[in-house]
């Protein structure tokens, strides 16, 4: 029920806070709830807090199963 | 912007459109509730809603925590920010919605109280530090998506031993509203199936839902906040119910673990109680349902550094945001609706919250002009 | 013996209440500031109302008061708005914009560093319009009265006897609008206090009145124009609806915006389509003239990602629809107070 979207994460800060980038604004974010943030990974932004890291893998798997359509079932 | 294109393309949506439309058995109704205010916006912002079969029928439900705040905690609010020498610091998301006889902070901030817009809890934190001589006070709403942050905030405030924040804790749980409305609405709302919610559920984990599916019998499918998640969504919940199928699926696997964020769900363990019961507009008191501040941390508690008056709490008299958080009726059902309750002068929450039900209808919905 | 002005001082000095007294000081600050920075024949008069050349053409005057927050914007100032939007309220109702007055509120204790600034500005972007500032006005109101400054002007321009400005849109007309948009709502946002992102976006300030010559030269069918600033393009789009009794359909994928713009949108849950822009204009144009229209705008630095974003169609209610980009329709509201960011 939140806004929050994927952001790619640009440079670590000291304090548990990164800079994000999202399609050309950049935004300084903190990563309290989120373990382990690296450069380059994709964060859940929501009210100035990283929620948790993209799952890359499972992001494209999503993605092939939308593009699939027909074949696709709840259970893959 | 990576990760959010993919998930509207035009062509793929019109393929996942007529799939839904090949799925649905003739002669039945499907209704279905996306519980989150997110998904409603999506809906509507989309215009899904005219492209889906007429046997689906998507019933807006109570997730979204501006609509669901109950009218006294508004005044609260509201007498808070009218309290001298408070600043209050609020999501821009509740300057609007209406308390007793129509009062806000939006209006209380045109008369003079101290009311400031923040985007994030640490913007709150931060006028803190800048104005020591004053109290300021936070006002915390949202679900679990929310909640964190202001766990978060009270840990810093702690550890910077400051003395001048406090936080007006409104926060409210998922699961349990699920529930509540589930036996609160059984016969009137018939409802098929939920959608359940995206970020909500990347906090508490997708597991946070399987006794309320397993108790009530009912199917849910967590999706993303993009309109293909919601198509997929949609989809898998039809094979569902045409299956008998109940229980909980995940389709925002990108994001939602079975587990959840458990750094989080600890940290609003160590800062956070549930309160007895909690005041939710259309549903009533619900145990369980809200979370206050531990006594470890009371100084950082609005509710035990300042004595709250607020004179009796009354919606309009006319106003139905309670049925309509329910799904028990639609925005247009109410007599108020786009005559006396516009989002120019809104008469209640749902009216005021982008997601809200009233104002989602009122600003996307071609049916409003016909 | 004639007293000599003494100077003031533009780097360290600031307004103050006598500085809209009527007395000395205002005149110094009249004389070294407004008439040194804005001079032109009509300003040398030196009369309370300035005499303006006979006109055998139609007149048409606009008026707008800017209060811009904060002054100073990626991309220009609160003068650079004042000159340039007053300059296309008149461009956009078909007229050659030719004299503008000027009034200014002053804040006491307002920088006359900043305000030269802003002059200067004012009379850069006048200059590069063809257009005179001929009269003016300053007060000063007293510290929190007003946020620095507030600017109010007012122009006066010709309407040449063939332009037909406006006319009812008609079924198949095409809209089209000169390039991205939400520029200028996405700078202010994000130089306010509490948004804070880097963000390289800047106003789009500009105007139009060149543009707009060409526009109305290529397509002298143009039914109607307006300039999407407060309320932005829905609130243009809104308005046409309730006025021509006229139905609209946007194509949501047709819609110029930039990513960064986009990205900010997505960020603080902004519609796009409620966001002020100060360089833009829209248009209704007869689908058989739409060709040579595009063409002519793209070639202009004004108009170069000018694109066709929708069309007049036949529904039974005014109002105005999007096509949204996964194929569904929906409503354009007007936006509902401030655009504000939510959480939610």
């Amino acid at each position: 029920m939140c806004l929050a979207i994927p952001v790619e994460v640009i440079e670590i800060l000291d304090g548990d806070m990164a800079i994000v980038n999202c399609g050309g604004i950049q935004k300084t974010i903190a990563t309290t709830l989120v373990d382990a943030v690296e450069v380059g990974d994709f964060v859940i932004l929501h009210v100035g807090f990283a929620l948790t890291k993209l799952n890359k893998a499972n992001a494209y798997k999503t993605i092939d199963l939308l593009n699939g359509v027909m074949g696709d079932s709840c259970d893959s | 912007m990576r990760f959010i294109e993919e998930f509207r393309n035009q062509a793929i949506a019109k393929k996942w459109i007529n799939k839904i439309h090949q799925q649905v058995k003739s002669g039945r109704r499907y209704r279905l509730m996306e519980f989150c205010g997110g998904h409603t916006h999506v809906i509507h912002r989309y215009g899904i809603n005219n492209l889906l079969p007429d046997a689906i029928d998507m019933i807006h439900g109570p997730g979204c925590p501006v609509c669901v705040l109950s009218i006294e905690r508004i005044d609260k609010a509201i007498a808070l920010a009218n309290t001298p020498n408070v600043i209050l610091c609020t999501y821009a998301d509740m300057m609007r919605v209406p308390g007793t006889k129509q009062a806000s902070l939006l209006k209380a901030k045109a008369k003079g109280a101290e009311v400031r817009m923040v985007y994030s809890v640490e913007d709150a934190l931060q006028i803190a530090r800048n104005n020591i001589q004053k109290e300021v006070v936070f006002f915390a709403i949202g679900f679990e998506t929310t909640t964190p942050a202001t766990a978060v905030a009270i840990l810093r405030a702690k550890a910077e031993k400051l003395t001048n924040f406090t936080v007006f804790c409104n926060h409210v749980l998922t699961p349990v509203a699920m529930e509540a409305l589930l036996v609160h609405s059984q016969d009137k709302a018939q409802l098929n199936g939920f959608i359940g919610p995206a970020h909500v559920s990347v906090i508490t984990g997708s597991n946070a839902y399987q006794s309320v599916a397993t108790q009530y019998q009912k199917p849910i499918v967590i999706a993303g906040f993009e309109p293909l998640d919601m198509l997929q969504a949609i989809s898998w919940l039809v094979a569902m119910i045409d299956q008998g199928e109940v229980g909980v699926k995940n389709q925002y696997i990108r994001a939602v673990t079975e587990k959840g964020n458990l750094k989080a769900q600890d940290l609003i363990d160590e800062v956070l109680c549930l309160r007895a019961q909690f005041e939710w507009r259309g549903l009533g008191h619900i145990p369980n349902s809200g979370l206050a501040l531990k006594s470890q941390y009371q100084q950082f508690d609005a509710e035990h550094r300042f004595d709250i008056q607020v004179s009796k709490s009354a919606e309009h008299k006319a106003c139905r945001c309670a049925d309509i958080l329910c799904g028990e009726i639609k925005p247009k059902d109410c007599a108020l609706f786009g005559l006396a309750c516009t989002p120019e002068n809104p008469l209640g929450a749902c009216m005021v919250s982008s997601e809200g039900a009233c104002a989602a209808s009122y600003a996307y919905e071609t049916s409003s002009i016909t | 013996m004639i007293k000599t002005s003494a100077k003031l001082s533009m780097v360290n000095g600031t307004i103050d209440m006598s500085h809209g007294a009527g007395g000395r000081a205002m005149t110094q600050l009249i004389q070294q500031l407004f008439l040194q920075c804005f001079d032109n024949t009509y300003l040398r008069q030196a009369n309370d109302g300035v005499l303006l050349p006979r006109s055998n053409k139609r007149l048409m005057m606009a008026t707008d008061s800017y209060v811009v927050s904060p002054l100073f914007f990626p991309g220009g100032n609160i003068g650079e708005l004042a000159v340039n939007g007053t300059i296309n309220d008149l461009a956009v109702g078909g007229a050659v914009p030719k004299y503008l007055s000027v009034g200014f509120i002053l804040e006491e204790g307002f920088p006359l560093s900043d305000l030269k600034k802003i002059v200067t500005s004012m009379a850069d972007a006048a200059k590069r319009s063809g257009v005179f500032i001929v009269t003016g006005d300053t007060k000063v109101v007293e510290k929190n009265s007003v946020d620095g400054v507030f600017i109010n002007t007012t122009g006066i321009g010709e309407l040449d006897d063939e332009v037909t400005l406006p006319q009812a849109p008609q079924v198949g007309d095409k809209i089209i609008i000169n390039g991205d948009v939400g520029d200028h709502g996405v700078a202010i946002l994000a130089h306010r206090e509490n948004l804070s992102f880097a963000t390289t976006i800047a106003s789009d300030t500009a105007a139009l009145s060149g543009l707009i010559a060409a526009m109305l030269a290529a397509a002298p069918g143009i039914r109607c124009m307006r300039d999407p600033t407060r309320g932005g393009v829905s609130a243009v789009m809104n308005e046409w609806a309730e006025q021509y009794h006229t139905c609209f359909l946007l194509n949501e994928a047709a819609i110029p915006t930039k990513m960064a713009v986009q990205s900010a949108c997505e960020l603080m849950g902004l519609d796009v389509l409620h966001l002020a822009n100060e360089g833009k204009v829209i248009a209704v144009c007869p689908h058989e003239q739409i060709e040579p229209l595009l063409s002519v705008m793209r070639a202009h630095p004004l108009g170069k990602k000018a694109s066709i974003i929708g069309d007049v169609v036949d529904e039974v209610h005014p109002g105005v629809l999007m096509t949204s980009c996964v194929g569904g329709r929906r409503l354009v509201d007007w936006v509902s107070g401030e655009p504000l960011p939510r959480i939610c």
